[in-house]
């Protein structure tokens, strides 16, 4: 029995669960990868030794690799195989332009590959998010533009007659996250890994937080809104709570969200009214923000005894939970006498995180354990126990993550500002750092859980598709027989 | 209010119209919300189902719809009191003006106790355990990050506690430093002095010191090029001048390291010692008492 025909009649009769199957094995593997990157991150910065004395191990090089790692190797993985399961269930027609189809997966797997070679080689733009140089933001933007005309033709293909709202959010993830790449891109190369933007001064800077602000936005929030429109309601089996609430909220979040990244540059070089402006849409945001987290906590009610027996489930409440609070957290740090408090210390580091781990791994784990067993044509996950065991190590996980960052964060900001009885500042940076230390080490530790449950999910996705491989394989000789 | 009047009037209408233009949109937004095509159906459900998903069409919750307008006024009420495009906004304060409240604030809190200070000579005052508790804060905030917590200095940074001066160790010596910063310019000699020159004089500097790993021949090669090249500043005898801050080269206090090979580096590619000017930074009255801390260090 050779793999290829395992492959093939895994395959539904009518959509494309190759590509499916594909991006969710590398969605758990670029996991374990970004993340553990994280961890060793994290060590480095209490135990300098970790940098093991050579360039390409030092943490300002792995740093960019695993910011880009988690972003785009792990959640990216995980948007094209839910976004790609998604819409041909909800549109029910297989995916448009099969060819195109391969090459995004192939092709982001380039991208991921690249980025791991050269950013520890040093090869880096330095634009946050985006360290790429211009060979492989060349290779962003073909994968994104064949990414597009998959989606949207599948779409325009569909057999229903109305468009479902995760899509809607794809569909504004993938064209803003295509305009925002090409206009932070915009670089002149001076050798093959060599090149420099357009842009300079406080203008490079405000392109550079336009893109790096969206790219939470787009990719990090409309994107997974759309995962979190289709598993929430699936797993639940309730109907979305409103539909006017989607309508309002999705045309609310996508046109105000492109609008707050001056907040990362309060008290900056860029002009006073900018920052003003940042400042107001991203409290503007919260609502917005919001909407979707009501629509996925009421779609639930009269389904909450589900969460008793279901860790799946309790993945995605528990996301939209960690999403409700860091969308609060945000626009409150956006505001300009917070942030002359939380700007530069540890507390955005906790923010980002209550996002990254909080919300986009946990509500992406959760889809991926309802959709691995259906594109394998199985009923469940190989271990609901092993399920659960992940949904506790996640949450304790970025709960520890969090707290140590709050702490070391406000003690930070606190710190820097205190004045004593003269006026001259009472303590010096390396102050600040010593306090940081146990944060520092109880980040190690919860980053450490978070990744340990990434290795169980590992094991059950394993073990999940060798009882699929196992089951087909009797089914086939039964026959032949 | 003047770095808000950066705008032409083109421009400032341009950000004024889609800023709070898309502001305003949410307000219409809100309003057609109530249009939109919903359920007819008692249980309030969609005619559409997508994938066995379906949705119902319930209201949206009033207190989010007070949130969202809530922040919508706020918003517009904070462009109208602070500053937008070129508008310095009805408050008439601004990052600028705010900061320089805090200055003037500070300045009458805390100015009496500096004045005192500054009226006592560097000297004495490094003997007066207040002012050295304040100048030992300045220093970590604004000087351990080059010369290091302890004032040892590293690497191209000097040591601050050995008695060892480039510029000068009184009072006044070290607090010109400070105020003024100090640009220490050793010229490459490599091209002129070409490879061979640069070891003579290299082994001719080591002997200054009594180093016996120096090649005497090769050193008394180099004591004619040193005499012609190096002593216009460095001195005849390699003493250094302290108002040139030519360092001494017969002490064992290296800069950039004394082993042969790091002096054969600093002949022949020069150096760039920069000490940046704090006279606008701290003001001269918080250098005044800074001085008395590093003058402390050595002296006590």
């Amino acid at each position: 029995m050779s793999t290829t025909a395992n492959q093939s009649t895994f395959e539904h009769p009518t959509y494309n669960y190759g590509v499916v199957r594909q991006f969710a094995i590398m969605t758990v593997i670029w996991g374990i990868f970004g993340m553990g990157m994280g961890v060793l991150i994290a060590t480095q910065l209490l135990f300098p030794e970790f940098n093991l004395d050579l360039p390409w191990t030092h943490f300002g090089r792995l740093r960019p690799l695993h910011t880009n790692a988690v972003i785009f190797a792990f959640g990216g993985c995980a948007l094209f195989a839910t976004s790609y399961y998604i819409v041909q269930r909800t549109c029910q027609t297989r995916l448009a332009f099969e060819p195109l189809v391969k090459f995004t997966f192939w092709g982001w797997q380039a991208v991921i590959v690249s980025a791991a070679i050269t950013l520890p080689l040093g090869l880096t733009t330095s634009h946050e998010y985006a360290e790429m140089e211009w060979p492989i933001d060349i290779l962003i933007t073909l994968v994104w533009v064949a990414y597009a005309v998959v989606f949207i033709g599948t779409i325009s293909q569909r057999k229903t007659k109305h468009i479902y709202v995760a899509n809607w959010f794809f569909v504004a993830f993938i064209l803003t996250v295509a305009v925002l790449h090409i206009v932070n891109s915009a670089q002149i190369p001076v050798t093959l890994w060599k090149s420099y933007y357009v842009y300079a001064g406080a203008a490079d800077a405000m392109v550079q937080w336009w893109y790096g602000h969206n790219a939470v936005g787009f990719f990090l929030t409309a994107g997974f809104l759309g995962i979190m429109y289709y598993f929430v309601p699936k797993q639940a089996e309730r109907p979305i709570f409103s539909y006017r609430l989607s309508v309002v909220h999705f045309w609310a979040l996508i046109s105000i969200y492109i609008w707050a990244g001056a907040h990362h540059l309060h008290y900056s070089a860029l002009p006073e009214w900018a920052q003003n402006v940042g400042m107001v849409m991203s409290v503007i945001l919260l609502a917005p923000s919001w909407g979707g987290m009501i629509n996925g906590m009421m779609t639930l009610s009269g389904a909450w005894h589900k969460l008793r027996t279901d860790p799946i489930l309790r993945f995605l409440v528990v996301s939209l939970s960690f999403y409700g609070m860091s969308t609060f957290e945000g626009p409150m740090m956006a505001i300009k006498s917070v942030n002359a408090l939380s700007h530069n210390t540890d507390w955005t580091i906790g923010h980002v995180h209550s996002g990254a781990l909080g919300w986009v791994a946990m509500v992406s784990i959760g889809a991926l354990y309802h959709l691995i067993p259906r594109v394998y044509g199985r009923k469940e996950m190989f271990s609901i126990s092993a399920i659960n065991l992940h949904f506790w190590l996640a949450t304790i996980g970025t709960v520890v993550y969090i707290v140590a960052m709050w702490i070391n964060g406000i003690g930070q900001g606190l710190m820097w500002k205190a004045v004593d009885v003269d006026g001259t500042l009472k303590f010096s940076f390396i102050d600040s750092l010593i306090y940081s230390k146990f944060g520092y080490g109880m980040r190690i530790i919860g980053g450490a859980i978070f990744l340990s449950g990434m290795f169980v999910m590992l094991y059950n996705v394993i073990r999940t598709i060798k009882v699929a491989k196992a089951e087909y394989a009797s089914t086939t000789q039964t026959q032949a027989a | 209010m003047a770095e808000a009047n950066v705008l032409s009037e083109f421009w400032h209408w341009w950000t004024v119209i889609i800023s709070v233009g898309l502001i305003l949109s949410f307000l219409y937004l809100l309003h057609f919300a109530k249009n939109i095509k919903g359920s007819d159906s008692p249980d309030r459900k969609m005619h559409h189902t997508f994938d066995g998903i379906e949705e119902y069409d319930n209201p949206m919750p009033k207190w989010w719809l007070w949130l969202f307008y809530g922040t919508i006024f706020w918003g517009l009420g904070y462009l109208a009191v602070y500053p937008m495009g070129y508008w310095p906004g009805l408050s008439g304060m601004s990052n600028l003006s705010r900061l320089e409240g805090d200055q003037q604030n500070h300045q009458e809190k805390y100015g009496p106790i500096f004045e005192k200070f500054a009226a006592v000579p560097v000297e004495e005052l490094s003997k007066d355990e207040d002012a050295t508790k304040i100048g030992r804060r300045l220093f970590l905030n604004n000087c351990a990050v080059c010369h290091g917590q302890d004032a040892r200095g590293s690497y191209g940074f000097p040591n601050l506690t050995d008695n060892d001066w480039l510029y000068g160790g009184s009072g006044d010596a070290i607090k010109t430093t400070i105020l003024s910063g100090r640009k220490g310019m050793m010229p490459a000699w490599g091209e002129s002095l070409g490879e061979d020159g640069v070891t003579d004089v290299s082994n001719y500097v080591l002997t200054l010191s009594n180093r016996e790993e120096a090649d005497q021949e090769s050193a008394e090669r180099g004591k004619k090029l040193f005499a012609t090249t190096c002593a216009a500043c460095h001195g005849p005898d390699g003493k250094g001048v302290q108002a040139l801050g030519a360092p001494n080269l017969a002490d064992n206090t290296w800069l950039y390291g004394g082993t042969l090979q790091r002096i054969k580096h600093t002949i022949r590619n020069g150096r760039n010692g920069v000490m940046p000017a704090h006279k606008d930074l701290l003001g001269e009255q918080k250098v005044h008492i800074l001085s008395a801390y590093i003058y402390s260090l050595s002296n006590n």
